[in-house]
């Protein structure tokens, strides 16, 4: 019984060496990261460094090579429909179809649950309920979701999201449509989900100030690779953003969080 | 149904009971209709009667005489039921189809089924192989080996090219097969003029049997094709976000693309094969469809079945009635009271499809 001791239960996401690549150019190259259980990391880098190939990459929507293991399981071994119950994501710019109203298209999220006609069930129904409530949707619950505004339209793509109860929320730039205060609504909400179901997100980011702010922790793709990962304080200084993304900036600190003010000369 | 849906005020898309009884409603008044008028008219209480009286351990007089029964078992049930059967096929392949492509204007013969059995039809009118005669006719069997060959060619080379996410060259494909499968249809009509009458006959259409052949020839490949698209009705909902997010939602997008079009295209060369080109009731049955019930496939597709049988039933009575003893081709019924009344429809509806 010694053994049980020592065999404790694998947690966090364990990336291995993963590639990806789109006709013959390495859009990702042999990237290795670990992101704790619960932890929020934010991706981020110049436009083409790789982020949204690596966030599909774990989803499974591209090819890759190397290994990603979350709590001990290898993904890439599970069917479509396995790996839909662990990770949800919330692509950069989501297909909304026409005629959907909000209900049916949260609903969506259960996919990965229903049998065999995919008609979902009462309890399918009481949860996307819930969490449409949850994000303040109720009121507009009835509407066509392609006549809804920019920032009412992103809740109920992260609500549909949240029904899919994954373990793993992958989101690809999901603020960048938004004006600043829709932006922090929508981060609050996630965080919030996060800190309540124990989440793990990764979010790729435009914005390094809400980069910072909202990630745990940090991880700055360049070509195809990660330059650097940990504290958003290391990893973003006026001197790398003028080398990586060709910014003149300044920084001004604030605790773990840091405020990127773009400088003009 | 629970307090949390009523407290939200509404319940998800879901084909009811109420629905399904309702497009029944029409379909069976459609089919009393079709069998009571014609050159001869009959009493719906006697036909109902002479229905009863066929049940095994029923007997009923129905007051009919054998020359009215037989217009009703011989000559206009076969031909209603393979109406049902046509219109049925025609408008659930157009629902499919457009869910699959996410595209409002895809239609059943979107890849090349209606060149092909064209081509299909010509070959067999013009090298005197065709009598008119039934199963043994080896018109319907050359049409839907046009068909079946024109999208083969559409899906092989589409397909090949499209095996990442898009769609967009199977269109491409079946766009330059209908084009090639066209020129040379029309070049053999050409140089085959005599039989230019009996070529246009064919592709305007038409419903006219010998019987129950044409009903019994294509009953498997309906029943095949429609059991696969109703069963795959749920998944086109989700396909409707594209197919890298449906993906991510667990379904496999390739899959559920290669059965539904497999099957559509099999129900189109099928209603064509019997019937010729019927225009517009791929089109718009499931977009009248649409307008009524919202956009979900899981309703949308198995009413279009319902109603399309209905409409053409429907069609077919006034293309054998308008003009009697004159028929009408029921391809030019179906546009010219199916355009207008789509155009009524679309524009209560603000336009948005």
């Amino acid at each position: 019984m010694g053994l049980s001791k020592e065999t404790r239960i694998p947690n966090g996401l364990d990336i291995d060496s993963i590639t990806v690549e789109l006709g013959d150019k390495k859009v990702v190259n042999s990237v290795s990261i670990r992101v704790e259980d619960g932890e929020w990391l934010s991706i981020i880098g110049p436009n083409g460094s790789g982020k949204s190939s690596f966030l599909r990459a774990i989803a499974g929507l591209v090819e890759s090579q190397g290994s990603m293991r979350f709590q001990g399981e290898e993904l890439k071994s599970l069917t479509p429909r396995m790996r839909a119950q662990i990770i949800s994501i919330v692509p950069q710019i989501p297909i909304i179809p026409p005629r959907v109203r909000v209900l049916d298209y949260v609903l969506l999220g259960r996919t990965p649950y229903l049998g065999r006609g995919y008609q979902p069930t009462k309890d399918d129904v009481n949860l996307a309920t819930s969490v449409i409530s949850d994000l303040a949707l109720g009121t507009v619950a009835n509407r066509f979701v392609t006549e809804m505004s920019g920032g009412e339209r992103q809740r109920v793509i992260i609500a549909r999201a949240l029904v899919q109860q994954p373990k793993l929320l992958l989101l690809d730039e999901p603020t960048t449509a938004l004006d600043l205060g829709h932006q922090q609504e929508v981060l609050e909400l996630v965080d919030l989900q996060r800190k309540n179901l124990g989440l793990t997100v990764l979010s790729a980011f435009h914005d390094l100030t809400l980069a910072s702010q909202y990630g745990t922790s940090m991880a700055l793709f360049v070509n195809g690779d990660i330059a650097h990962s940990g504290n958003p304080t290391e990893i973003i200084t006026e001197e790398s953003l003028k080398e990586i993304y060709g910014a003149n900036v300044l920084i001004h600190k604030e605790g773990a969080a840091i405020n990127v003010l773009p400088k003009r000369q | 149904m629970t307090k949390d849906n009523q407290l939200l005020g509404f319940e998800p898309a879901k084909l009811t009971k109420r629905l399904v009884a309702g497009a029944s409603c029409i379909l069976l008044l459609s089919i009393l209709a079709s069998l009571m008028l014609g050159p001869v008219s009959i009493r719906p209480d006697r036909i109902l009667f002479e229905i009863l009286d066929r049940i095994p351990g029923i007997s009923i007089d129905s007051g009919l005489s054998q020359v009215e029964a037989a217009i009703i078992w011989d000559v206009r049930l076969p031909r209603i039921v393979l109406g049902l059967i046509v219109g049925g096929l025609l408008a659930i392949a157009g629902a499919s189809y457009q869910g699959v492509f996410r595209n409002p204007l895809a239609d059943p013969y979107l890849l090349g089924v209606a060149a092909g059995a064209g081509l299909g039809a010509t070959v067999a009118i013009v090298s005197g192989a065709t009598n008119g005669e039934g199963m043994f006719d080896t018109l319907p069997i050359a049409a839907f080996l046009g068909s079946a060959v024109a999208v083969g060619i559409t899906l092989a080379v589409g397909g090949a090219v499209a095996r990442s996410t898009s769609t967009a060259s199977l269109l491409l494909a079946g766009v330059a097969v209908a084009s090639l499968f066209t020129a040379i249809q029309t070049y053999i009509q050409q140089r085959e003029s005599t039989t230019l009458r009996q070529v246009y006959s064919w592709i305007l259409g038409r419903l006219s049997t010998s019987g129950w052949d044409e009903v019994i020839m294509i009953l498997p490949y309906a029943a095949v094709s429609v059991l696969v698209m109703i069963a795959m009705r749920g998944t086109l909902d989700v396909l409707a976000v594209g197919e890298e997010e449906a993906l991510s939602l667990g379904i496999r997008p390739e899959r559920v693309r290669w059965l539904v079009i497999g099957a559509a295209s099999l129900a189109a060369a099928s209603a064509v094969a019997v019937s010729g080109l019927i225009a517009f009731v791929g089109i718009i049955v499931p977009h009248a469809v649409r307008l009524v019930v919202g956009a979900s496939n899981r309703i949308v597709v198995p009413l279009s079945l319902i109603i399309g049988a209905s409409f053409l039933v429907l069609t077919d009575l006034l293309a054998r009635t308008l003009q009697s003893p004159a028929e009408l081709p029921i391809g030019v019924v179906t546009a010219f009271f199916g355009a207008p009344f789509f155009l009524f429809v679309l524009r209560r509806s603000d336009g948005i499809i």
